[in-house]
């Protein structure tokens, strides 16, 4: 712990720090472009020049300098001041003056540090630099006159992303950031550079010029684009939701988000629901609230009532459901909408039990069944922080591009009955070992042998810090998985249970992926915000809000209970989906027992008291013995295309163009020629 | 003047055979197993003793770098020995007369100096223009490779080494010691960030040394000849023989090999056959290299030939490529022009240099026509200072110091250009 002087005052500092890090714990704010927290080093902008003594009578990039013990720094000197004006003076040189038109404007790192670092006027009067714009895809717009050359884009892609693709080309002023050759960036967390970008150089390409971020309503969320649980900002004006940003949560998702929880919000605003339907003649035609209760009640469903619940759904709603089933005698509800089936009752057997943060330390991994990259992009980037600290990590499934060095097995889940010994040896050894089994091998046969592994590989253990290690991993790919199972919402033959019970009313929440032709006997009741899949099938259609419309609470895989804002209202006569299954609890004759937000909430605590405290459920460590021999071949995993994954991308037109482009560009690309 | 017989560089010229026999004939390769049977730290010492200063501008004591190297690997990394052959400053051209000629010593210093600080191999950066260089130091690898004298069991001392060629790719700034090891590596050649030096993590993230071919290659001669015998010659602090390579308007541009510390006038007048049209002509002399001030005509005259005398006239010896200029010499284009190279050579990673080198060199280009004001001298003077000592890499100071240079000493003659374009433009009106 050295002792450092900043601006004369004392201060410890912890080892290892930098005399940037040492300068912001004394509270003196150091300019920056370059330097980021979760980047490496490069110490090219030199906008954080501090006098240190001891050492070389010259400015110091403090970003790079280790704090060492007696140093002493100054941030207020003549000599730092006038460096700070020189550098920003150097950067605004070439830097267009186009600020009114520019995107970044308001939220601009160069704007803000100029007014306060800068000299008052220019002093070039030469002509300025110009830089061609740069192709990088559908999601990132390029204005590379204004970049400033800081290579956080560069360092992000190779660093985090683990992909080659962005760089450098030429040297001196000439010097261009681009993508290699112009392709796009293809990364799924290509548009974080947007974030990371202190200038007008890289921005979005679907928000280009939709608004200043002083006009913007924020509000606080958690994204349902997959089960990470990544805590968002939706800011909006007036109806509209324009843009997802993500809010830093170093235990889920750091300061990252995927490309399409960042853009798949333009879907929000298309093929929504916003009256309810009902099916005349084979066709829905729009209706009132009262026709389409007076239907479902024509139906007499008694208890003969079931529910299948979509993947984007909040805790309450679920938990509406339940209480509406319950109170019609019904426990029939199910949410894994494709025939998944697995043992639900111990919750542990199906939770990512060592967290998010915790799996970067895992020293060999064990992939079975998961395209980790297009289930849980933000599980990849950790997952190569482990590799970068020397973990091996091994896949069974078909092959996919890791990010890292990875072994993949094979496809046949039979490999798991007798794996390689330089596996099975690495998976023995390891201290701090992890399985990870996603939605391709459970319920595929491979569970009982993934669990009888975790349990011979000893995977729930004892550290010696005296700190439990549980290394047994279950990836879902819905983020209303969790939730929903620990509501209870789980059938013992999953969805199979539902057909066979042939129930005389079936209420699909938001649930699009469902077979509905198995349901023809039953009255289809969809209640949900986007006119997909579920709502063509069904008989009548009940307008419900999307993720950003309601509040809620979100169980992530890891079993993090978190809860977001509503940041909208949704459109037309659509309601939040507690309050449909509120209004046809009375339709129907029954009392779910609450008549407020709070009071479902209160109802749903006192049911599922784990959903009441914010953060990490507990599950326990123990793990059912499984046993067994694993079985089948992998032929493909459950994200089938990246960008279209749920009704509301499906929706979307950066999503689609993204698929298109990003994913099918090739075949299309054949296609024209 | 230096005795033929204290001479290094015996084949500076070229009148003798390159090759290993020839070499071995000269004197090259004589029992080096019995250099390398002194032990380490003896070869360390006695290069510390010898004085020696590295020769590749910044002057930093050869020995003093050797002995950073770790002594065992407490890891399992090995330790390397990068030899900077990427001789791009205008005015230099030692190395190519030395990897041309005597290739020999060259390599023969490289397995000295690695044996010394315990690097498993050299890699000989060679810069992408010298083809024939780049030819010539290959075969002579070859040679030495083919006669068990690098190698395994390099000259029957029982120590490994090998020695690579890597040849550049045509940039200034990959002459810069972590550029070089960043190039190396396959990146694109950008300086990195010190600290970590190269002794803790260089080459591939181990122990390195990146010394410049002629510091390496008066190694054997040293260990041959005794610390006594080399500093002998040159001023306290300033020892040793030094290749000199002398350009311009001199009547016999040459490079020629003479003791540290000879003045000025005795080198020009001795070896180069004086300067063209007498010593009255002389305008300024750029006395190392490109990158370091210009010195005006009396100021040089007796100056001695030395790192401390060259910085008391407010300039450095940095490779001791000296640049004549008469009085026919314009003095303003000639620093324009360097002006220029800076910023073509800037690898545009850190901001002073990237934006200041096109910055000063559009202001000199004006200055040489005198389109500019009397206040942008000192507007430009003041943007040096911006570039110098805030830039990751000493290319910003390179690029400041000829333009403070020649403010310092000539700014009567930017002020008069003004005045007289000022003149002619009235005129036209």
């Amino acid at each position: 712990m050295p002792t450092v002087k900043v601006d004369g005052q004392e201060i410890e500092v912890p080892a290892g720090a930098t005399v940037l890090q040492a300068c912001e714990l004394a509270g003196k704010e150091i300019p920056r472009f370059c330097y980021h927290e979760r980047l490496s080093i490069a110490g090219n902008c030199r906008m954080c020049l501090v006098e240190v003594k001891p050492g070389p009578p010259k400015p110091q990039a403090s970003c790079a300098l280790p704090a060492t013990e007696g140093q002493e720094i100054r941030t207020d000197s003549e000599m730092v001041k006038n460096a700070r004006e020189g550098v920003m003076e150097f950067l605004l040189i070439n830097h267009p003056l186009d600020c009114p038109i520019c995107d970044q404007g308001g939220e601009c790192d160069l704007q803000d540090q100029s007014v306060a670092y800068g000299r008052g006027g220019s002093r070039y009067d030469e002509s300025k630099r110009a830089v061609t714009e740069k192709n990088m895809g559908p999601l990132i717009k390029t204005t590379m006159t204004r970049c400033i050359h800081c290579t956080r884009c560069v360092r992000f892609s190779e660093e985090i992303a683990g992909v080659d693709e962005i760089g450098a080309l030429y040297r001196g002023e000439n010097m261009q950031i681009t993508t290699y050759l112009e392709h796009a960036a293809k990364h799924e967390l290509s548009a974080n550079v947007i974030d990371l970008c202190p200038v007008g150089a890289l921005t979005s390409r679907p928000y280009a010029y939709e608004a200043r971020p002083w006009e913007l309503k924020k509000a606080l969320g958690i994204d349902v684009m997959d089960a990470m649980g990544a805590n968002i900002r939706i800011d909006s004006r007036g109806r509209e939701v324009l843009r997802v940003l993500p809010r830093i949560n170093d235990d889920v998702n750091e300061e990252w988000l995927s490309d399409k929880s960042r853009f798949a919000v333009d879907g929000l605003t298309r093929r929504r629901l916003d009256k309810v339907f009902v099916r005349n003649n084979g066709k829905l035609q729009p209706a009132s609230w009262d026709e389409a209760f007076k239907k479902i009640k024509a139906a007499k469903p008694g208890n003969d009532i079931a529910a299948v619940y979509g993947d984007l759904l909040d805790c309450e709603t679920m938990f509406a459901a339940k209480a509406l089933l319950g109170a019609m005698g019904s426990t029939l509800i199910e949410g894994r909408q494709t025939g998944l089936v697995y043992p639900t009752d111990n919750l542990a057997a199906v939770n990512f039990n060592t967290t998010l943060a915790e799996i970067e330390n895992a020293d060999a991994v064990l992939i079975v069944g998961s395209q980790i990259r297009h289930e849980a992009p933000l599980l990849n980037v950790r997952l190569r922080k482990a590799v970068k600290r020397g973990a091996k990590v091994f896949v069974v499934g078909p092959e996919w591009e890791t990010t890292y060095p990875a072994t993949f097995l094979g496809a046949d889940l039979a490999v798991l009955n007798k794996l390689p010994a330089d596996v099975s040896d690495a998976m023995a050894k390891a201290v701090r070992p992890a399985i990870i089994m996603g939605g391709a091998a459970a319920g595929r046969g491979a569970t009982g042998k993934v669990l009888a592994l975790a349990a011979e590989w000893n995977v729930v253990r004892q550290l010696d810090d005296g700190s439990t290690w549980n290394g047994f991993n279950t990836l879902h790919f819905s983020p209303s998985r969790m939730g929903g199972l620990m509501l209870g919402l789980a059938q013992q033959g999953g969805i199979a249970d539902l057909v066979a019970a042939k129930p005389k009313v079936l209420l699909a929440l938001g649930a699009d992926e469902v077979d509905f032709t198995k349901f023809s006997d039953s009255l289809k009741v969809f209640i949900g915000h986007h006119g997909d899949k579920g709502a063509h099938a069904a008989d009548i259609v009940l307008p419900a809000a999307a993720y950003t419309e309601k509040p809620g609470t979100y169980v992530n895989i890891e079993g993090r209970v978190q809860r977001s804002e509503k940041a909208v209202f949704a459109p037309g006569d659509a309601r939040e989906d507690w309050t449909i299954l509120r209004a046809l609890a009375d339709a129907l004759g029954v009392t779910v027992g609450f008549d407020t937000y709070d009071q479902l909430r209160a109802a749903m605590f006192a049911d599922t008291p784990a959903l009441a405290n914010e953060g990490l459920a507990d599950f326990g460590t123990a793990l059912p013995a499984g046993g067994g021999d694993a079985s089948g071949v992998i032929t493909g995993y459950p994200v089938a295309d990246f960008y279209l994954s749920n009704a509301i991308c499906r929706a979307s037109p950066t999503m689609q163009r993204c698929s298109a482009e990003l994913l099918h560009g090739e075949t299309l690309a054949e296609a024209a020629e | 003047m230096l005795a033929d017989r204290d001479r290094i560089f015996t084949n500076l010229y070229g009148y003798q055979d390159w090759g290993l026999k020839a070499a071995q004939a000269r004197g090259d390769w004589d029992n080096t197993k019995d250099i390398l049977a002194k032990g380490q730290d003896a070869i360390i010492d006695e290069i510390k003793a010898s004085g020696l200063r590295g020769r590749g501008g910044a002057g930093f004591p050869t020995g003093m770098k050797w002995s950073f190297m770790p002594k065992e690997s407490k890891d399992g990394r090995p330790s390397f020995l990068v030899i900077n052959a990427d001789e791009s400053e205008p005015g230099s051209c030692k190395d190519r007369e030395i990897i041309r000629h005597d290739p020999h010593k060259l390599i023969e210093g490289a397995l000295v100096a690695g044996y010394a600080m315990r690097a498993r191999a050299a890699y000989i950066y060679i810069r992408g223009e010298y083809i024939r260089e780049a030819w010539r130091l290959e075969d002579a690898v070859k040679q030495a490779y083919d006669a068990g004298l690098i190698g395994k069991n390099a000259c029957g001392s029982g120590y490994d080494f090998d020695v690579f060629v890597h040849r550049g790719a045509g940039a200034y700034i990959c002459g810069e010691e972590t550029a070089m090891i960043e190039s190396l590596e396959g990146k694109k050649g950008q300086p990195r960030l010190k600290p970590p030096f190269p002794a803790g993590a260089g080459l591939y993230g181990c122990p390195t040394t990146v010394n410049n071919v002629e510091s390496i290659a008066v190694a054997p001669t040293i260990m041959r000849r005794g610390a006594d015998w080399f500093s002998s010659f040159g001023r306290e602090n300033n020892k040793g023989t030094k290749l000199f390579q002398i350009s311009g308007h001199v009547e016999k541009p040459c490079v020629v090999e003479e003791a540290m510390s000879i003045p000025f006038s005795e080198l020009i007048e001795k070896h180069c056959g004086g300067i063209r049209g007498g010593k009255d002509n002389l305008l300024a002399v750029i006395p190392g290299g490109s990158s370091v001030p210009l010195v005006p005509a009396a100021e040089i005259w007796d100056a001695p030939m030395d790192f401390d005398g060259l910085k008391a006239v407010g300039s450095g010896l940095g490779t001791a490529a000296v640049i004549v200029m008469d009085k026919s010499t314009d003095i303003v284009k000639a620093i324009s022009r360097i002006s220029y190279f800076y910023k073509h050579e800037s690898c545009g990673q850190c901001t002073p240099c990237r934006e200041g080198t096109g910055w000063m060199w559009r202001m000199m280009e004006r200055l040489r026509v005198g389109d500019a004001s009397v206040e942008e001298i000192d507007m430009l003077q003041q943007v040096t200072k911006q570039v110098e000592g805030h830039t990751i890499c000493a290319l910003g100071d390179a690029a400041a110091w000829p333009i403070q240079g020649l403010i310092k000493h000539f700014r009567p003659e930017l002020e008069r250009r003004i005045a007289e374009a000022g003149n002619m433009a009235e005129a036209a009106e």
